[in-house]
């Protein structure tokens, strides 16, 4: 009743091949971007900016860069966290050795160095998968997390090993308040995720479907498995290294290499298996539930007026979160995007049984 | 030289301890086909349950005052807490997910991970413990007549490995020549062949993951004295991943073998290659030596050959 796709006609290829052919989706998309752009930081606090919406939107965006290779193209990886240091790192040593350079082209300078490191570590997929891969992807994880923290060229020698970010600037405006961060970090993120959605549907999406559905069947059909393993390394790590740079230079301010360890890397695992592999919105409904469950687990005991220790509540956490996990993984293996869907298809039938 | 033995054979011993807890990866991927990060996490619990457990029991029964039964008995008591993990993991995270894919499962078993970390230490403490379970942990020295100065040994380290290597025994025994064993087996080669001859897998999915608790447990105490019982220990499970993709996901004497070179090597490349690059390498040189071997060989050193059809 409320979604009703009676009536749309589709009567030119163009229409038929919009990002979102049914008209209502199409609305609502653009009318939640409207919203976020224009209410939200009327009416959020700082608090909600900055230490929510802000870190949210960076985690979708290094989420669905992950999507991407584990999502669409079956190759586990459990090293994005050195992904996001390697475009953290880029884009502070390039905005600190290269003066006057304009930040969006830090950003992607930053993105497409963790591309090129993404492609040298997407090699040994072509000869290992499945676990074995995930286990060597680790390599990238601890190289890096030990790279940044020993070779001291890359922290530009400072002494204390962590490095702080330049202040922000883009065509002269200055980015200080929480709301200027917040658009920012948006506009990337709507960018990022149009991007996304483009890609993913086009050739090389296909291609990489293809591969991870069975990767032998897809090179017998003419699917090069080099360039479309090599290329989802390198999308992946390309966003991945865009989202580290925002992590570090929005978020953070000033950072060492243990803002980006292996919890990291199992953090935005955790995303997209809890939001949905393989699907974008779900990269945000991920995001949106692993970055607000532990800060609502640890609000909880005090909404409920019970005063426990920190270290009771730390473990609470721990248990609770593991608990979750679990069972959102037995209630819906495949996301919170599938429960959307799920919902919608009920909605397009609803109040009428067929 | 005796330098460079004595580095070696340090690096063998850790190599041991890795293999432990590679071990309990083995057993549980061969089994049920699940890549179990909760290792590390149940290497923890275990040796969390046996410290406290020592320093408990002779508080609570007054009578009992003899160290060795004290260490025996908590010995006793954390074995039937990891056949009741075993069990719970088997009731509520396996069964209601059997037939998903793995990487759902891993992801659960990271799950399961949060979970023992958090109950482990609001139950038993998060402070770090010192465990004693009565070995000597005096330095020896070996082939005393061979070098000027002979090769400078932990004792304790020796003892470990004795203790790595029966249990390896036990479990070799173990699998080749009892009726579970053999059950085990049929099940790690086929689950659907050996259902269908009237294997349970769930009790088969019971006993290989508490057999996998018991080597966590032989691990934990091991680790344990060695280093002190903290969460740090949980982390062993890292440590022991590069050993599993070395000697392959589905091989006991790989896990063995592969421990082996790992300790091995990345104590030779820290001490040998370390203070070129700036030290700290054996965090991920272990990984890279394993990297490249996979480049040669991707399903490890003993891992069965992966063949692949449309």
């Amino acid at each position: 009743m409320l979604y009703r796709e009676a009536g749309q006609f589709k009567t030119n290829y163009q229409s038929d091949q919009q990002v979102f052919p049914i008209t209502q989706d199409r609305w609502s998309v653009l009318a939640i971007v409207v919203a976020a752009f224009t209410l939200v930081p009327y009416f959020a606090s700082d608090y909600l900016i900055i230490s929510i919406l802000n870190p949210f939107l960076i985690l979708a965006i290094a989420a669905i860069g992950l999507n991407f290779l584990v999502g669409y193209c079956g190759q586990i990886s459990l090293g994005s966290g050195a992904f996001m240091a390697i475009g953290a790192y880029a884009a502070y040593n390039f905005a600190t050795r290269v003066p006057g350079l304009n930040l969006l082209i830090i950003f992607i300078l930053a993105g497409g160095t963790s591309a090129l490191v993404g492609i040298l570590f997407g090699i040994p997929s072509l000869r290992i998968k499945g676990f074995y891969l995930a286990v060597a992807t680790l390599a990238a994880q601890f190289l890096f997390e030990w790279m940044f923290l020993r070779v001291k060229w890359f922290t530009n020698y400072s002494p204390s090993g962590s490095v702080v970010a330049p202040p922000l600037e883009i065509f002269g405006l200055s980015i200080t308040t929480p709301g200027a961060k917040y658009y920012l970090v948006l506009s990337i993120a709507v960018v990022v995720a149009l991007i996304a959605k483009n890609l993913t549907r086009g050739h090389i999406g296909r291609s990489w479907m293809a591969i991870r559905d069975m990767d032998i069947a897809a090179e017998i059909i003419g699917i090069r498995p080099l360039q479309a393993k090599l290329s989802a390394f390198a999308v992946s790590s390309f966003f991945i290294g865009i989202a580290g740079a925002l992590w570090a230079f929005v978020f953070l301010g000033s950072w060492e290499p243990l803002a980006f360890d292996i919890n990291r890397s199992f953090q935005l695992l955790f995303m997209i298996i809890i939001g949905g592999l393989g699907s974008i919105l779900g990269c945000f409904l991920g995001a949106a539930f692993i970055m607000i469950l532990p800060i609502f687990l640890n609000q909880a005991p005090a909404l409920f007026g019970i005063r426990l220790s920190t270290e009771t509540v730390s473990h609470l956490e721990f248990i609770i979160f593991g608990v979750l996990i679990v069972f959102f993984l037995i209630a819906e293996p495949h996301g919170l995007a599938r429960l959307w869907s799920i919902g919608k298809e009920k909605l397009r039938i609803w109040p009428f049984p067929h | 030289m005796g330098f460079f033995l004595e580095v070696l054979i340090g690096g063998l011993l850790v190599g041991v301890l890795y293999s432990l807890v590679a071990l309990g990866f083995v057993l549980i991927f061969k089994a049920s086909g699940v890549f179990n990060f909760a290792q590390g996490a149940m290497v923890l619990l275990a040796a969390l349950c046996l410290v406290r457990l020592i320093e408990w029991l002779p508080k609570w029964l007054p009578a009992l005052q003899n160290p060795a039964l004290v260490v025996f008995l908590a010995a006793v008591l954390s074995c039937a807490l990891m056949v009741l993990v075993a069990m719970a993991i088997e009731r509520f995270v396996l069964r209601p997910l059997v037939n998903q894919e793995g990487i759902i499962l891993f992801m659960a078993t990271l799950g399961v991970t949060y979970f023992i970390e958090g109950a482990g230490q609001s139950v038993f403490g998060s402070n770090v413990y010192t465990l004693n379970v009565g070995i000597p942990k005096d330095p020896v020295f070996l082939f005393e007549g061979l070098f000027e100065g002979g090769v400078l040994v932990n004792e304790f380290d020796i003892w470990a490995a004795v203790a790595a290597g029966l249990m390896v025994v036990v479990l070799a025994l173990f699998f080749q020549y009892t009726r579970t064993g053999r059950a085990l087996r049929a099940v790690a080669d086929d689950h659907q062949a050996a259902q269908s001859v009237g294997i349970p897998l769930n009790r088969i999915w019971v006993i290989v993951w508490t057999v996998a608790g018991l080597v966590a447990l032989v691990a934990g105490a091991v680790w344990g004295s060695k280093l002190s019982v903290q969460f740090s220990i949980s982390l062993l499970a890292l440590k022991a991943l590069p050993v599993l993709i070395l000697g392959g996901f589905t091989s006991v004497p790989g896990a063995i073998i592969g421990g082996l070179i790992i300790g091995a090597g990345e104590k030779l490349s820290e001490v040998f290659i370390g203070p070129f690059v700036g030290g700290g390498i054996e965090i991920w040189f272990a990984y890279g030596l394993a990297l490249v071997f996979l480049l040669f060989r991707p399903q490890g050193l003993f891992g069965e050959k992966i063949i692949e059809r449309v």
